[in-house]
């Protein structure tokens, strides 16, 4: 076999191995939808009333948040790929693979895309229980499935990030938590839940250039889901090209933390 | 095997290998020919681990070199990756795999085809008595089997050389001895075999030589045999009926045997080293025979490796190096 064959094949080996422990293990999915499930309920009927203002409360922040929430939910996935790296290194499963003649970039994309099998399954949970309270896809097919493209794009390059920390994390616990922890600033300081401008001083401009509210002001555009009325519109390079953004910042994610986690991996430590 | 040259199939000079202000290695030198098994003894943080971290490509070492199967580990990983199967000290099992899954996992990853590694996989199950559990994840599997999956595991690509770090580490007896009869078979079908185990009486049983490493250095090598002969041979042992023998059993053990004999009264019991065996043990009752003396219990008792441990470092094996 050709080397790019090889690793072609390797990778492919590897996304099955993780899927499989997917489906033999239906806890994880459950963990994994009930939670943003959760959210869509806690912002649209506890917090709903009071962001979305006299104005626009209700349906219309209902549907300015379903995008926030697809978001925020496959950017927390990337902890799985997290406790994956940290699990496979602790069972000494990481060392059996460092000891075969395989590719060792593929030990990490077959990780990094085994875990988009989990955000696809969590979207179409999500948007069913989206559909339910009033949600609704306003623009076209093609680009509703660009807007699905687009959030899973995101959740591809944060995934890197995830099995980069999950190869330098020194025990399954740690990795639990430092997988989490960045989540929250990453997806709150941003357009998810609330409008950008709305947001004080340096946080606006971390908002204003946070990758992940360009992802999600792609998406929402993609649904064609508006902002509530009275709301600013935002503004600003990042917003005007917010699709554009999205995927440089998503491409430049991936350059940088897949050499890093490859790296990382070549001289990794069993546990 | 026939990448291998001058039949020697691993080959490891001058190791060193420090974490941090610890020096894990310290200078090591292995050498297994082909088809022969190596015992690597020794207690917890002599080194064992360390070595074959290098020997199969997980560690570099800060200096040294090595080759496995013919191929450098610094310069041709991949050649030995694809020569090697290791079996590492905590089983290497996905739990969420069937055993057939993780084999086949392990097959497709040596580079073999699906229906070679559908049928490569099923055949070592069978042979390690793992096929009635073959369809159901690894998970409900005990600790012997998961031990025996993981070997298999090693197994798969067929490899020259194999690897095993403390195969036989937390396994109840009845384990270790399934597990031993498994890298017996292994052993019959002509692989090189490096064996790392902190039990004397593994590397007895498995081994045609042992390395002996404490503290990162290689103390003592050679077959079990010569090891056990350096910390002074065997000691023949003998009860006579009355006490009133005994000074008699003591004059003939003392013409027989190389040194002082020592008498337990009591156990009516004379014990004696000894350089020529058997030999010995003969001579000894043929002579006592003649003078009419009644011997009730004779015999010839070779060292243990745990006593040639304790004589090559001054303490035993269960003590914990200190670091």
């Amino acid at each position: 076999m050709t080397s790019m064959t090889k690793v072609l094949s390797d990778s492919g080996v590897i996304t099955w191995r993780n899927v499989v422990n997917v489906r033999r293990n239906p806890e994880w999915l459950l963990g994994a939808t009930v939670f943003p499930i959760m959210f869509v309920l806690l912002f649209a009927y506890v917090f709903g009333g009071a962001i979305g203002g006299p104005g626009g409360g209700g349906l219309a922040y209902r549907e300015f948040l379903i995008a926030g929430i697809f978001a925020q939910t496959v950017a927390f996935n990337s902890s799985y790929t997290v406790i994956g790296f940290a699990n496979d290194l602790q069972k000494g499963i990481i060392d059996r693979f460092r000891s075969l003649p395989m590719s060792r970039f593929a030990v990490i994309v077959g990780r990094t895309t085994a875990d988009q099998v989990l955000s696809v399954v969590v979207l179409v949970v999500l948007s069913v229980c989206g559909l339910a309270i009033g949600w609704r896809i306003r623009g076209s097919v093609v680009d509703a499935v660009l807007g699905y493209l687009m959030i899973l794009l995101f959740a591809f390059a944060l995934s890197w990030v995830g099995a980069y920390i999950g190869l330098i994390t020194p025990s399954v616990e740690v990795a639990n938590s430092a997988g989490l922890i960045w989540m929250f600033p990453l997806t709150f300081i941003s357009s998810a839940f609330v409008p950008q401008e709305s947001l004080p001083g340096v946080l606006r401009t971390i908002a204003d250039w946070n990758p992940f509210t360009a992802a999600v002001n792609a998406t929402r555009d993609l649904f064609g889901n508006v902002s509530p009325p009275g709301w600013p519109e935002p503004s600003g390079w990042p917003a005007e090209n917010a699709a554009l953004y999205a995927i440089i910042s998503s491409i430049a994610i991936i350059a940088i933390f897949a050499p890093l986690a490859t790296a990382r991996y070549r001289r990794v430590a069993s546990k | 095997m026939s990448d291998t040259d001058k039949g020697v199939a691993v080959r490891a000079r001058g190791l060193v290998k420090n974490y941090g202000m610890t020096r894990a290695l310290d200078g090591v030198d292995l050498e297994i020919p082909t088809g022969q098994v190596l015992g690597l003894l020794g207690p917890n943080g002599a080194g064992k681990t360390t070595t074959v971290r290098i020997l199969t490509t997980l560690l570099r070492p800060d200096s040294g070199e090595a080759e496995v199967a013919g191929h450098d580990v610094l310069t041709d990983p991949d050649g030995v990756r694809r020569s090697i199967g290791l079996s590492g000290q905590y089983a290497a099992v996905d739990e969420n795999l069937t055993g057939f899954e993780n084999l086949y996992l392990v097959a497709r990853l040596y580079g073999q085809r699906k229906a070679q590694a559908r049928r490569r996989s099923r055949e070592l199950l069978a042979r390690f008595r793992l096929d009635e559990a073959a369809d159901r994840p690894a998970k409900g599997y005990s600790g012997g089997m998961r031990r025996r999956l993981d070997l298999a595991g090693a197994l798969v690509g067929s490899p020259s050389v194999v690897v095993l770090d403390e195969p036989t580490t937390g396994l109840d007896p009845r384990g270790r001895i399934e597990m031993w009869e498994v890298i017996e078979q292994l052993v019959a079908t002509g692989a090189t075999v490096l064996l790392t185990t902190q039990y004397l009486e593994e590397a007895d049983r498995l081994a045609d030589s042992v390395v002996v490493i404490d503290r990162g250095k290689v103390i003592a090598e050679g077959t079990p045999d010569e090891l056990k002969n350096q910390s002074g041979g065997e000691r023949l042992e003998l009860v006579v009926g009355s006490a009133e023998e005994l000074p008699l059993a003591m004059r003939v053990l003392g013409e027989i045997g190389s040194g002082e004999p020592t008498v337990d009264g009591r156990a009516r019991r004379v014990d004696v080293l000894v350089d020529t065996g058997t030999k010995a043990l003969v001579e000894a009752l043929r002579r006592l025979d003649a003078q009419n003396v009644v011997v009730q219990d004779a015999g010839l008792h070779r060292p243990t490796l745990d006593d040639v441990f304790l004589s090559l470092t001054g303490r035993g094996t269960g003590e914990e190096v200190p670091s």
